[in-house]
């Protein structure tokens, strides 16, 4: 078990290293000077080259390089060049829309297709299916940020229930939870169609099994045997969805925080990009390829607690 | 239904009785978030737009229309030979931490914005100072190297505010200033906050409390406005959607001008660009209020020259290039290209280039030119055509106030270099009879327009939306500013 931990280790930490060389090289290699671009347009060659010194730009590739990873491993993201406060405290700030917004549109999606898609694979073939699953071909199908603006038409503009975009901070829950709403129904409607066709193929799938058979020949009706075992073992390739929906939601709304002017990670990125604000782009690419890789390497572990035979194979 | 009515009306009344409480607070929105705190450091406009006349002064300060007017300097005198200018400073000023504003910092804020080291993006202005003399607490003078007729104005860019040493090192996240509001909180991607000043010099505003929030996708400032979230958008970015704020009781709309001269830049160094010819034909191909229609709904005044159409200055030179088609092709032919050429069109982010670029593409091959389109973001922008001068032609707006001086620059990035218009630049610069000044100007302007040096397309206009009980905002842009200081609801 050690060995295996040691080579999931080893794999981590060279997947990082790449990783970060990656990022740093292909966000470096961007067109449009960073210190130019700050300046405009009446900036005078000797004011770009001492913002450049400034800001480091003077110095070579490698040794910037080399700041910005040891600086990471000690916990330090560098310091923004456009807002000029530290990127942790930008990222900590962003970090408590964009995570609770993914939780809440997860939530909601998972509310919404679990039910839909038992339903649908219990009444496999019937009119209840066939409505179930025509809804979720239209769910894939809607791009979520046309239905983020049709929702802002009903429910901002018309009906006035909710604000328009915005976020209002967590020191009122209540009003911060009204703001992500629309967009977390936004993000979760499209990803709860996709669920909810994974968990009714993975039911059907699970009702053709030979266990199945079995619980039935013991005597549980069609409906016992889809509670009792099929719907649990459903579960393991839905969950594997959910994981990859859940990095998705965080890395990827960046078009719904546009939509609804929310401050998130998305939006921070968005912007920091067309401001060429490398060292943040750079900083959360990091944390977010972490968190993913971090993600991935407890999954293993975990594998390898319920799975002997990987322990012995690494 | 009648429930959802029901709620929607109580809904209503609620937030009007929450306004009605409130009447002395409002929300602004505006594009594009400020970068950082600083007008003395960054270039980007929207620190001016949060910032200006109402977190920091300078020593004079542009009005509503444009003017140079009074600032932390209540009078100045300028000595005969036009090189030295005595300042007489405000009493009883502080900045917002308390301390004192007074000679001290006016040396300080103006030796620190000329210095080796400065990051100030318009070092330019500050460039014929020599030297800062504090005479006494109240009193500073300025000396020049060779009298500058646009001084005074130079001192009212958000870029010469006054700053103090005490508070300078944390500016760019804490502005301390001298200014009738002070600055509160800032969420950062959100909202900004400012509260009014109670200790200000100068009269007390009418707002306690002001927010500015930042919202840069046309279809959400729509929904912002549509929902009252915000109380007004200055520069509101999709023309489209005005004739439905007119329409509507709730709002007003106002729309002004800004000292954006957009124009079609032309490569003057680059074949066949240097030759006016050439150059001549792309100015005939233009149909500007196509381009004004199609691009901008409408909004923006034709120039023929890079002038701002409202200053008193200005000459109308659109007859040195009517739109004439037949025209553009025999000056083309003449320059020997019968049968056209082709370019490239690089074109930033703003809706006036992607959009006008389309139609002036279209125009320009109905006389034989054709051209490659790039659409490129800010930062690319500045580097491929700006920094590089790689590009024939580009699309942009620019909106520095003055900005004629550009064409004495030969290196300036569409590089037009004629030594009469250098002189001419020169001799302007000497002199400050307003007189002289307004001939020589009209000058400059009849000579960029007759060498066709771009294609002078239009003045840009400001749109802003707002409730329509608010009273006192800026219609022009003069310089990027939301000035609170005058703005009050009528109920």
């Amino acid at each position: 078990m050690i060995r295996y931990v040691l080579g999931r280790l080893t794999s981590l930490i060279i997947s990082l290293t790449i990783a970060s060389i990656v990022i740093f090289a292909v966000i470096e290699v961007i067109p449009g000077d960073p210190a130019a671009f700050m300046l405009g347009v009446n900036a005078r060659p000797d004011t770009i080259a001492a913002l450049r010194a400034e800001m480091g730009l003077d110095q070579p590739l490698i040794t910037r390089y080399l700041d910005w990873v040891t600086g990471l491993l000690r916990g330090d993201f560098g310091q923004s060049w456009t807002y000029k406060t530290p990127v942790a405290d930008l990222i900590s700030d962003r970090i408590w829309v964009s995570l609770p917004l993914a939780i809440y549109a997860l939530i909601l999606s998972t509310i919404i297709a679990f039910p839909a898609g038992i339903y649908a694979a219990s009444r496999r073939g019937g009119a209840g299916d066939v409505t179930i699953m025509g809804a979720t071909q239209l769910g894939v199908a809607i791009p979520n940020f046309w239905f983020a603006m049709i929702l802002v038409l009903i429910f901002a503009i018309n009906l006035r229930w909710f604000s328009a975009g915005g976020f209002p901070g967590w020191d009122n829950p209540f009003q911060a939870l009204k703001s992500l709403t629309l967009p977390a129904i936004a993000l979760a409607l499209p990803q709860a169609a996709i669920l909810a066709r994974v968990m009714r193929s993975s039911l059907l799938d699970m009702l053709g099994e030979d266990f199945i058979r079995t619980a039935r020949a013991k005597g549980l009706s069609r409906r016992q045997a889809l509670w009792k075992h099929a719907v649990r073992n459903a579960l393991i390739p839905v969950l594997t969805i959910i994981g990859l929906q859940f990095s998705f939601l965080l890395a990827g709304g960046i078009i719904i925080e546009q939509i609804f002017f929310l401050p998130g990670l998305g939006r921070l990125i968005f912007q920091s990009i067309s401001a060429r604000d490398l060292i943040v782009v750079e900083s959360v690419v990091m944390l977010l390829v972490f968190t993913v890789i971090m993600v991935n390497f407890l999954v293993d572990l975990a594998y390898a607690a319920v799975d002997p035979r990987l322990r012995t194979k690494a | 239904m009648h429930h959802i009515k029901t709620l929607a009306a109580s809904t209503a009344i609620v937030l009007c009785a929450s306004a009605a409480l409130a009447q002395d607070s409002i929300t602004v929105a505006i594009q594009l978030e400020p970068p950082n705190l600083d007008p003395t450091g960054g270039a980007a406009q929207a620190i001016d737009s949060v910032l200006y006349a109402n977190v920091f002064e300078g020593l004079t300060r542009f009005d509503a229309d444009g003017a140079i007017i009074r600032g932390l300097a209540q009078s100045w005198d300028i000595s005969d030979d036009g090189l030295v200018y005595t300042f007489n400073l405000a009493a009883g000023v502080t900045f917002h931490d308390g301390t004192t504003m007074d000679a001290e910092d006016v040396k300080f804020s103006l030796d620190r914005a000329r210095a080796e080291d400065s990051t100030n993006a318009q070092k330019g202005l500050f460039a014929g100072i020599t030297d800062v003399t504090v005479v006494d607490p109240l009193t500073v003078q300025v000396t020049l190297d060779q009298p500058n007729g646009s001084f005074l104005f130079n001192m009212a860019w958000g870029d010469a505010v006054i700053v103090a040493p005490e508070s300078i090192e944390n500016i760019a996240s804490n502005p301390i200033g001298t200014g009738p509001f002070t600055f509160t909180d800032w969420v950062q991607g959100d909202r900004l906050e400012l509260t009014r000043n109670d200790a200000y010099w100068g009269a007390a505003p009418a707002l306690a409390n002001a927010t500015f929030r930042f919202i840069s996708d046309p279809t959400a400032a729509f929904a912002a406005v549509m929902a009252e979230d915000v109380d007004a958008f200055v520069g509101f970015p999709a023309p489209e959607n005005l004739p439905q704020f007119e329409a509507d009781p709730r709002f007003q709309v106002l729309v002004g001008n800004t000292e954006g001269e957009t124009i079609l830049s032309i490569n003057n160094q680059m074949p066949p660009f240097d030759n006016v010819l050439v150059r001549a034909a792309v100015a005939s191909a233009i149909d500007r209020q196509a381009i004004i229609n199609g691009a901008m709904f409408g909004l923006g005044t034709p120039i023929g020259t890079h002038f701002a159409p409202h200053n008193p200055d200005y000459v109308d030179l659109l007859s040195n290039s009517p739109h004439n088609p037949d025209v553009a092709r025999a000056l083309l032919a003449v320059a020997g290209f019968p049968d056209g050429f082709t370019t490239t069109l690089k074109l930033p982010p703003p809706s006036y280039a992607r959009r006008g670029g389309e139609i002036i593409a279209s125009q320009l091959r109905d006389i034989g030119i054709e051209t490659e389109i790039t659409n490129l973001e800010w930062a690319q922008w500045i580097e491929e055509v700006f920094t590089n001068k790689d590009f024939g032609l580009s699309i942009v707006s620019h909106t520095e106030p003055m900005d004629i001086g550009i064409y004495a620059n030969p290196d300036y990035y569409f590089q037009y270099d004629n030594p009469d218009f250098q002189a001419l630049m020169e001799t302007l610069n000497a002199t400050t009879d307003p007189a002289e000044r307004s001939a020589l100007l009209a000058q400059a302007q009849t000579i960029l327009s007759q060498d066709y040096v771009n294609g002078y397309l239009f003045e840009l206009a400001v749109a802003t939306v707002a409730k329509a009980d608010i009273q006192g905002l800026w219609v022009n842009q003069p310089t990027a500013a939301v000035d609170l200081t005058g703005v009050s609801w009528s109920n």
